[in-house]
């Protein structure tokens, strides 16, 4: 059975729905991980240790155990503590909780190596210990770790590829919709693997903007 | 917590722990082999060499392992590739950390000083005699932790071999899920096992470390 890649363009539309939807995904958990990111990093550096532990066993676990794994368990354990959340949610919690752990990993580094000047400096004019977090060292922190978080961000987006497994209609799902259709896996899978790569070029452009930026505004 | 359920399905789960580490172990043997490899033809003066070893890591970084498993094990067939999960899981794992471990030699080796690849071809070393007796004795010591971090890396990875039905850990737990409703159980049985893996892992990444670094 040779290859014929005539048998994609009929699909181009639903391929063309997965692909939105795994964008919409991506930027969503990205968003939760960068969000959640700080609050980790911040609760794990400053708060009381009651709350600080959790978080850190939190991170542990989730650093130590695959993305795959938490995704069932977070998709089959809400449902088994009675919230039914749909695919989608549970995917977006799943991937976003995942690297919230390793942004916050990166970001907690970034505030320990900031000069203690700083905070010292914005404390001794006056600023709340909030108010140094919030307008001196969580600034100085996030620029700082722009490139690891980007690159953090762009793994985000291939991982995005696993919740197909937990049934979310992005791109694998599309594929693997037309390929229940057609049967021709190798061609469907390699189509969406360049769609993969296109989005992973265009996030590396614009990452290098972003660095190029926060360069200039130091 | 259900702890009779626990005593009663461990042992598939250490069954399936010893799957998970074979398919790591492999893919880890063979990752380092296509990595040095690859790592080579990036350094070669010759395009000829340069630029497929370059598609090769762009390629595989920039698209998902698990889409490359798919295209290996499902699309093989139709390109004449007839492989067993097992088999599709070491080659596909191997060559996606292969390429991620082609960035942490190709990293360290930029990391010796100039000075010393200068100096040896001043004193008269061939450019292979060089890399071999100079670069690479230094280089490999800068290579121990990322690697390592790739292996880890890899071991977590291998969970994605469950999607092309390899019966490994994350497998077991997905069955064992479907079958009885007690998702957090069977997460504490995989998470501990996988957990223990990554910790062995961490000690002995951190002993070679110790034992490889310049005095």
């Amino acid at each position: 059975m040779g290859l014929d890649f005539s048998v994609v363009p009929p699909y181009a539309n639903i391929l063309a729905i997965g692909l939105w939807w795994t964008v919409f995904l991506t930027v969503s958990a990205a968003a939760l991980s960068l969000l959640g990111g700080v609050v980790f990093a911040v609760t794990e550096l400053y708060a009381p240790r009651l709350v600080a532990y959790p978080v850190k066993a939190l991170s542990w676990l989730f650093m130590g155990t695959p993305l795959l794994l938490q995704l069932f368990v977070i998709y089959f354990g809400l449902v088994q503590v009675g919230i039914d959340v749909p695919a989608l949610v549970a995917g977006v919690i799943g991937l976003g909780l995942h690297f919230a752990v390793y942004n916050a990993d990166i970001f907690r580094a970034g505030i320990v190596a900031l000069d203690p000047g700083q905070a010292e400096a914005s404390r001794s004019i006056g600023f709340g210990r909030l108010q140094t977090l919030r307008y001196v060292m969580l600034p100085q922190a996030i620029r700082n770790t722009t490139p690891p978080i980007g690159s953090n961000m762009i793994a985000l987006l291939k991982e995005s590829s696993i919740v197909s497994v937990i049934g979310i209609a992005e791109l694998v799902h599309a594929a693997q919709l037309a390929i229940s259709e057609t049967y021709r896996p190798f061609e469907f899978y390699l189509t969406i693997a360049a769609l993969y790569y296109a989005i992973n070029l265009v996030m590396e452009a614009v990452l290098r903007r972003i660095e190029a930026r926060v360069e200039l505004s130091r | 917590m259900d702890i009779d359920l626990i005593l009663r399905v461990y042992p598939f789960f250490l069954q399936a722990a010893l799957v998970t580490i074979q398919i790591s172990a492999l893919a880890l043997v063979l990752g380092l082999a296509v990595a040095a490899l690859v790592t080579t033809g990036r350094l070669s003066a010759s395009p000829l060499l340069r630029w497929p070893a370059v598609a090769f890591v762009s390629v595989f970084r920039g698209t998902p392992c698990l889409i490359q498993l798919f295209i290996l094990y499902f699309g093989g067939p139709q390109i004449g590739i007839n492989l067993e999960p097992f088999a599709a899981g070491v080659i596909g794992l191997g060559l996606n950390i292969a390429a991620y471990m082609s960035e942490s030699m190709r990293g360290a080796i930029a990391a010796v000083d100039r000075g010393q690849m200068e100096a040896s071809r001043a004193i008269g070393f061939g450019r292979f005699d060089t890399m071999r007796r100079i670069i690479l004795p230094q280089a490999g010591r800068l290579m121990v932790r990322p690697l390592g971090v790739n292996a880890v890396a890899l071991l977590k990875g291998s969970a994605l071999v469950s999607t092309i039905s390899v019966v490994e850990l994350t497998y077991t737990a997905q069955r064992f899920i479907g079958s009885t409703y007690k998702p957090f159980e069977i997460f504490a049985i995989a998470a501990a096992l996988y957990m223990i893996i990554v910790y062995a892992m961490s000690k002995a990444i951190d002993l070679f470390d110790r034992r490889f670094a310049i005095p």
